[in-house]
């Protein structure tokens, strides 16, 4: 595999041929901050925050860092006014979902943002898809599905799937940046499979 | 259901994943709705996940997974045919169908929907009813648009 030598911040980065620009930023030490990024899953462009600028042949412009592959001479600037405030509003944006989110807190701090730029709309879900991916692509369970589209997506947990393989994983619950997984979570299961979750129904029993 | 139908239809692309959109258009067509056990049985042969499958079947607006009526009534609610009185023309399809947009009747006969410019804007304002358009409606004309397919 060959070598490729681009930029990044000023700062000369060696890089293979299948990273993407944010791998090899990590790998000299440089932060990009993301969201839906997960280094065992697909890079999914979803969150928009590892928005860098990239320029090539003169010309600069807007990318994700996460999808966006390295190439020869790039240059890449990670904090430039304009990138800043685009993850600012992309920030508040989100915190109009999920205002109390504390991966969202910690950015917001970084960034200056104002929780409170956007009529708030709490669906407490940020469509990150950390969940849904890893349980398709990690697990290959397939039990968390998106559902509908535009405004009205959201996550579900398919009661079949989950009945039989949830109980004893559970491991996308710390992958959420909100708590809205678990929350989905524990009402799929009060709904569809709730016997023996029910602690009050098992005490009385005894 | 025409169960029969629906099966040949899923066995005619099993194994084949791409064909997932396709199988599910051809068993709207058919059967006016998706029933969740049909869902489960294109996830199983023509090897999609099932999360996968309902994905898909709730993204697209072409599939529904309610029961639908034998009739799929759309009054076109583009700007040209609001201009050219959709909205009364709408109200007044409402009445007679007795449901409001998105629904079925009691007898699983017409189901109404609504879109935004339908295609016809010089011929508005328009119904389409199981693909065939109506032209130049007027509200008094709209029971017998609907009664010819009583």
């Amino acid at each position: 595999m060959s070598e490729i030598l681009l930029q990044i911040d000023g700062k000369d980065v060696k890089a293979t041929e299948t990273m993407t620009v944010l791998e090899a930023a990590r790998s000299a030490g440089i932060h990009i901050p993301t969201l839906c990024h997960h280094e065992k899953l697909e890079p999914y462009g979803g969150c928009r925050l590892c928005t860098v600028e990239v320029e090539t042949r003169g010309r600069a412009r807007l990318v994700a860092a996460c999808l966006f592959p390295v190439q020869p001479d790039l240059i890449v600037r990670t904090h430039t006014p304009e990138v800043d405030k685009l993850r600012k509003t992309i920030i508040e944006l989100l915190m109009a979902h999920a205002p109390d989110s504390f991966e969202l807190l910690d950015l917001a701090q970084e960034y200056g943002a104002d929780r409170n730029r956007f009529d708030q709309e709490s669906s407490f879900c940020l469509l990150c898809g950390l969940c849904v991916r890893y349980c398709n692509e990690v697990k290959q369970k397939n039990a968390i599905a998106f559902v509908d589209c535009g405004a009205k997506r959201e996550i579900n947990f398919i009661p079949e799937i989950a009945s039989q393989e949830c109980r004893d994983c559970k491991e996308c619950f710390p992958l959420c940046p909100t708590s809205y997984l678990q929350a989905a979570y524990f009402l799929t299961e009060a709904l569809a499979f709730p016997h023996e979750s029910n602690a009050a129904h098992a005490l009385t029993k005894k | 259901m025409q169960t029969a139908n629906i099966d040949q239809i899923i066995d005619a692309h099993q194994g084949k994943p791409s064909a997932l959109i396709h199988v599910l258009m051809e068993i709207q067509h058919v059967n006016h709705w998706l029933p969740r056990e049909v869902l489960k049985k294109v996830s199983q042969k023509l090897e999609v996940p099932f999360n996968r499958v309902l994905q898909v079947a709730t993204f697209y607006k072409t599939f529904s997974m309610i029961p639908k009526g034998s009739h799929e009534v759309h009054v076109c609610m583009g700007t040209t045919c609001r201009m050219r009185g959709a909205g009364e023309l709408l109200d007044t399809v409402k009445d007679l169908i007795g449901v409001d947009v998105g629904e079925t009747d009691a007898d699983m006969k017409y189901s109404l929907e609504n879109g935004s410019c339908l295609g016809c804007c010089s011929l508005g304002p328009e119904i389409i009813v199981n693909g065939k358009h109506h032209t130049r409606v007027e509200p008094s004309k709209a029971d017998d648009v609907l009664k010819s397919y009583a």
